[in-house]
């Protein structure tokens, strides 16, 4: 059984890792700022979950499992909230969502 | 284990120093420094300081970047062009770290079990505390109690930066409808037709009061306590302000609330101290409090940490409006 656990809990970890090494290969590749936050926002969402849902397997049916199950409800909450806004000001700020990336380069600079 | 994340996150501390010190862009900078706090809470909380990671992560990640950005919007977003003087502050630098260098010499090894912090008082408050406080969070002990003169100091340090900061800056508040980026019919300055962020932000703000109540009241047993706490009420009230508008941040707490929690908080603090004394012990010597010395140390611990919330939350949220309230100077 502790077995079984364990490696459930690496999988979900080492998914959870990969996710965040995705987004974070996203966010320094991608051309232009929203197609990098859409890359980043992997991170923050699925990583996180990912990670968080590991350990909470690692932690079984304690208290640290329902401290871990808040986190988890306040990040689902939060991080989309957080690419909302930064999203909404960067459209605000006047940087247009374009395919290319030199008009995007000219915005950023 | 423990050494390869330290170093981890010391080096990445240090790339972070480095980019603050090279941007130029003070934005950029405010972020970069977000993140050198939050590095070296991790660093923090792996050395198993769980309570000073509290503090460093809500305090320096969370509330000094709201007031950096305040401070911002009332300034350019560039630093401007060095002054000619670089290579005296380069000698003074290096001068510096080469003596702090020299001094690390002398210091016990990371993890030495004689090192004279592990050999001074420590072992006497580890030993004690069950016994003299009975509460399982020797941190809090240690501040509250053994260490009592010293987090007053700190409360009024605390309280004297919240003052300066309203004399510097509060001078000339000026109302809603004189404020250049407020339209005159149009008085709330938040986010409010944003509406995911209003939505978001009215869900979450009970709940971050609700944990910085239990962070206040629960210090005794966890990591935690009136710095932590007052922190975390600050943020919800700043978040309340952000999105609804800074006018109606004020309405729900007003100034003179905010200086009755400064003032209050302080006062009660040194109260508790002259108490001990009225009651025929030192001051802030919490055991004359109660009938028996255990108690009164629990009651004078769990008193003078409100004191310290009240005078965290009134001072900062204080400093948070007042940056709020002036236009670009």
């Amino acid at each position: 059984m502790q077995l079984v656990l364990d490696m459930l809990s690496w999988i979900l970890l080492t998914a959870g890792g990969g996710f965040v090494l995705v987004g974070g290969i996203g966010a320094l590749r991608m051309p232009n700022l929203y197609t990098r936050m859409h890359a980043a926002s992997v991170t923050d969402t699925m990583g996180a979950a990912l990670v968080i849902a590991g350990v909470m397997v690692q932690a079984g049916l304690s208290l640290v499992t329902v401290k871990l199950a808040a986190i988890l409800i306040f990040l689902l909450i939060t991080s989309p909230t957080a690419s909302y806004a930064l999203a909404n000001a960067a459209l605000l700020a006047g940087i247009r969502p374009s395919a290319g990336t030199a008009a995007d380069l000219e915005d950023l600079q | 284990m423990t050494v390869l994340f330290g170093v981890l996150l010391l080096t990445l501390l240090v790339i972070t120093a480095v980019a603050i010190v090279r941007t130029t862009n003070l934005f950029v900078a405010v972020m970069l420094l977000g993140i050198f706090s939050l590095l070296i809470a991790a660093n923090f909380f792996i050395l198993d300081a769980a309570d000073v990671a509290l503090t460093e992560a809500a305090v320096g990640a969370g509330i000094s970047t709201v007031l950096f950005l305040g401070a911002l919007a009332l300034t350019t977003e560039f630093e401007r062009t060095p002054t000619p003087h670089r290579w005296l502050s380069l000698a003074v630098v290096t001068g510096a770290t080469l003596v702090v260098l020299y001094a690390t010499f002398d210091k016990p090894a990371f993890g030495d079990p004689g090192a004279p912090v592990h050999q001074h008082v420590a072992p006497w408050y580890l030993e004690k505390t069950p016994e003299l406080v009975e509460i399982p969070n020797v941190v809090t002990a240690v501040l509250g109690s053994y260490r009592g003169y010293d987090t007053l100091g700190e409360v009024f340090v605390v309280f004297t930066a919240g003052i300066g900061v309203l004399f510097l800056l509060s001078g000339r508040r000026r109302s809603a409808g004189e404020r250049l980026h407020v339209s005159p019919q149009d008085s709330s300055t938040g986010l409010r037709s944003h509406v995911i962020p209003l939505v978001v932000s009215r869900l979450l703000t009970p709940f971050i009061l609700l944990f910085g109540l239990y962070v206040q009241f629960h210090g005794e047993y966890g990591p935690g306590g009136g710095f932590q706490a007052g922190a975390l009420v600050a943020a919800a009230f700043i978040l309340y302000a952000l999105v609804e508008g800074e006018q109606r941040g004020l309405e729900v707490l007003p100034q003179s609330a905010l200086n009755a929690l400064m003032v209050g908080g302080a006062l009660l603090y040194g109260g508790v101290g002259v108490m001990g004394i009225l009651l025929g012990g030192d001051f802030l010597d919490y055991s004359v409090l109660a009938s028996d010395p255990v108690s009164g140390q629990q009651l004078g611990i769990i008193l003078i940490e409100a004191g310290v919330g009240m005078t965290v939350t009134g001072v900062l949220l204080s400093i948070f409006h007042a940056f709020a309230a002036r236009d670009r100077v």
